[in-house]
């Protein structure tokens, strides 16, 4: 039921504590949270940095225009509701639009305007923001994913998480929704991780719940023939969040639109640990080279620092690659 | 233990904790040491209450009894001293002859006055040594003093300093029975034998008197002091015992009846103006307390800056001091479980304030009152949830719901006779909402699983932190030693900058095992 502390040494498995000491305290600097604890803020910094991101809808800030928002909404054929401080997929809501009165969830869910409106005073009123403190609801555009992916997720978007430390991508995994996760990309509540090889974006290794997978529970799909296109792009991405945002050790999370190809999803400060799992191998080895660069390595320009990460830390892949 | 990886950086921060650890051990010791509060809890220590009874026949007139007072010495402590005597007016003279002095206008007839002391058993040296008192010339008539010449030349003869004097002395009298001029004199002094030997002694020129004590048996009633020879050597003095007073013959090696100097200079014991037939008489009874009361007596009188103590704020805030001196222990469990087990709860330090609930309700019936409060609650909340309201007001409707709750929980368990079911109301009402609200968004959002992963985590935590805070050990030392909160900030500190991997941890990655 339990393993040994040193055998997770040896694999150079990542624990919490020495994540938020070694990693997080030491690399990312307190006052720089509220820019990923902020979507919205994130959202600007990205844009302003030339980072794509979902089109912005429009905002609500206060109670008072919650009765605007059937207006707000009235040309849009889809749309993303989230809280701008929410964390770990919380209060958000991804809606098509059925009629002035009705929108319909991707698991085929009536939600009425009313509901809707409740939902967003539910985020002004800070349900779901870290403290409870009082928050913004962001409407976003919805994001079509790129139809090589099509298969791969049951009714949510497939995204995929890059650990970049010190601007170098250093592990990353796609998640697959399922049936399980409810239309959500949360490797606990049973979405599928995907380990991806930093050098290629190549599957190394599928999980769900702990368990090795081959195939997608839901649709069937072999997963060793997942092929992540325009992978040097959404690396390169990820690594030039570092310098917009300033933090040393972050998680990227991302996703492939059909339109506009890689797109920052949101960033986290505390990436968590399961993506170890999803690849098979533990973080602590890549980390304590990054560890070692020098701050002239580190000033390198994202494209160069992706091309290092790349060789470094390529990987034989685990699942065979199906006929 | 994998604090931290280790560089020369981190040498400051293992100063600080060695630092924080020390003090709290110094502080620790120096309470055990200077203040005999025991380390181990249960250590009992023994107190006498020893009663005086004075009586005597009062003439009409004016009266003053004034009776010597025990004071501090090697091997007791008074604790406390209170005298009953309707009527009188009753003083406590301190000083080298502590007293208490009775005085009254007019009084007739058989008077009966008390005094009580409390006294404790400890190793505590009393400290200030008696002076010697002034040596009285004295001189005999013929034939007597030339007797008592003869003795005092024998005993000399035969000794070196002014104890070994007292003994030879003594022993000529108790034994030397036949001896002629032994006997002239035992004849003739035969009730003043303890005054005869201290006028021999100042005769001698040694410092001498006669002491009272009491030998302190429990449960004896109507007792007798016992007269002693207290003899010194410069300011140092011993007690001896007097020979003929064979009942008492090995009082001094008894260890179950300790004798306890009533007088220590010489002066009467007992001083009646204005009336007769008086006497005194002593009960007293012994009893094992476990330190605490004792502990807060002694401590409370003691003012000084070390003696930084709980003890010497009033009894009310006392029990309001014993809780929050726990509760950094409630909070260090949870650093361990949370931090080296891994454990999930809701709300960081909510499962102490549970805890500390638990500890007011007793653990079974705070389990059961907690689970029916929650559980209740969210099936409150269920329906609150689909009123469409506001996050502010929806809590302060879970918050009136939670304490109607409570409120009809402590009606019905009362009506049906269950008189635990009132303790319900010692639970945080506001932390009580706070967690119904979030378990309930908790199930909406990631499902019954993770509510009972992180319910449960909180109970499992709150039930560990009311063990390790209701229990005697944890409770004796948190409270009598101030030390012991810079160790648990040590240990926090060092809990803090753990890197290793926490214990649920190696079951989470348990696949990197093979």
């Amino acid at each position: 039921m339990f393993t040994f502390p040193w055998r997770l040494e040896r694999r150079g498995i990542l624990g919490m504590n020495r994540r938020n000491i070694s990693y997080i305290s030491r690399y990312n600097p307190r006052r720089l949270y509220p820019l990923v604890d902020n979507k919205l803020k994130t959202k600007l910094l990205a844009q302003k940095a030339g980072i794509t991101t979902p089109a912005l809808i429009g905002t609500v800030q206060n109670q008072h225009d919650v009765s605007l928002l059937a207006d707000l909404l009235r040309d849009v054929p889809g749309f993303a509701i989230k809280p701008a401080k929410g964390s770990g997929g919380k209060g958000i809501l991804v809606l098509s639009r059925h009629d002035d009165e009705q929108y319909i969830k991707n698991s085929g869910a009536l939600v009425t305007l009313a509901e809707l409106q409740r939902h967003v005073s539910n985020i002004l009123s800070g349900l779901y923001s870290l403290g409870g403190s009082p928050d913004i609801a962001i409407i976003e555009e919805l994001i079509e994913f790129d139809q090589q992916l099509g298969g791969y997720s049951f009714e949510g978007v497939p995204d995929i998480r890059v650990i970049v430390c010190r601007g170098y991508p250093v592990m990353a995994m796609m998640r697959l929704s399922t049936r399980n996760s409810d239309g959500k990309a949360n490797l606990h509540q049973g979405a599928v991780g995907v380990g991806l090889d930093i050098a290629t974006g190549r599957p190394l290794k599928a999980v769900q719940n702990g368990l090795s997978v081959e195939r997608h529970p839901d649709t069937g799909r072999e997963l060793s023939e997942l092929v992540i296109p325009q992978w040097g792009q959404l690396l390169e991405l990820a690594a030039r969040c570092y310098e917009e945002s300033g933090l040393g050790y972050l998680g990227t999370d991302m996703v492939l639109d059909r339109r506009y190809g890689p797109m920052l999803l949101e960033l986290n400060a505390r990436p968590g640990l399961t993506i170890q799992v999803a690849n098979g191998c533990g973080l602590l080895p890549r980390l304590k080279i990054i560890d070692a660069l020098s701050d002239a390595d580190v000033a390198r320009p994202a494209a160069e620092r992706v091309a290092l990460s790349r060789q470094w830390f390529a990987a034989q892949p685990e699942l065979k690659t199906g006929a | 233990m994998n604090i931290g990886p280790f560089s020369f950086t981190r040498i400051p921060f293992f100063l600080l904790v060695g630092f924080l650890l020390v003090i709290g051990i110094v502080l620790t010791l120096h309470r055990h040491w200077m203040y005999e509060v025991p380390l181990v809890y249960g250590e009992t220590q023994t107190i006498w209450s020893v009663e005086a009874k004075v009586e005597f026949n009062a003439h009409g007139g004016p009266v003053k009894v004034s009776m010597a007072r025990p004071s501090a010495q090697d091997g007791f402590t008074v604790l406390k001293e209170a005298g009953a005597s309707p009527g009188y007016g009753l003083n406590f003279m301190d000083g080298n002859e502590p007293r208490a002095e009775w005085t009254v206008r007019g009084a007739k007839g058989k008077q009966e006055l008390f005094y009580r002391a409390e006294i404790l058993v400890s190793q505590m040296q009393s400290g200030a040594d008696l002076p010697p008192p002034s040596i009285q010339p004295v001189s005999w008539p013929e034939p007597y003093a030339s007797a008592v010449n003869e003795v005092l030349a024998g005993a000399y003869a035969t000794s070196a300093d002014n104890y070994s004097l007292t003994r030879e002395l003594l022993k000529r009298f108790q034994e030397d029975e036949t001896a002629q001029h032994i006997e002239l004199l035992r004849t003739h002094y035969a009730d003043q034998l303890p005054e005869l030997w201290v006028d021999m002694l100042h005769k001698a020129r040694v410092p001498a008197s006669v002491v009272y004590g009491l030998n302190l048996q429990d449960g004896r009633r109507r007792q007798n002091l016992t007269p002693l020879l207290r003899v010194w050597n410069g300011n140092d003095s011993e007690i001896f015992e007097l020979p003929g007073e064979e009942s008492n013959a090995s009082l001094l090696l008894a260890a179950d009846a300790p004798l306890l100097l009533w007088e220590q200079r010489g002066a009467p014991v007992l001083d009646v103006t204005g009336g007769t037939d008086s006497s005194i008489r002593f009960s007293m009874l012994k009893r094992e307390e476990s330190t605490y009361a004792n502990i807060a007596e002694n401590l409370s009188s003691q003012h000084d800056f070390l003696n930084f103590s709980i003890h010497s704020l009033p009894v009310e805030e006392q029990a309001m001091f014993k809780t929050i001196l726990l509760i950094p222990i409630g909070a260090l469990i949870v650093c361990i479980l949370r931090i080296i087990i891994g454990i999930r709860t809701s709300g960081t330090f909510m499962p102490v304030l549970i805890a500390l609930a638990f500890i007011q309700t007793s653990l079974v019936t705070g389990l059961i009152g907690f689970l029916l409060v929650v559980a209740t609650g969210l099936f409150i909340r269920s329906y609150l949830s689909r009123l469409n309201l506001l996050l502010v007001a929806r809590i302060t409707a879970v918050i009136i719901t939670v304490i109607a709750i409570i409120s009809i929980f402590s009606v019905l368990s009362y009506k049906v006779g269950l008189t635990e079911g009132l303790k319900i109301t010692f639970f945080p009402m506001i932390i009580l909402s706070w967690t119904i609200e979030r378990m309930s968004i908790l199930w909406e959002e990631e499902g019954g699983r993770e509510v009972m992963v992180q319910g449960g985590g909180s109970l499992l935590t709150a039930v560990l932190a009311y063990w390790a805070m209701s229990d005697p050990w944890v409770r004796h030392l948190t409270f009598n030693f101030i030390g012991i909160q810079f160790i648990v900030l040590a240990l926090v500190l060092l809990i803090g900058s753990y890197t290793g991997y926490r214990l649920l941890e190696l079951k989470r990655f348990k696949a990197f095992g093979s």
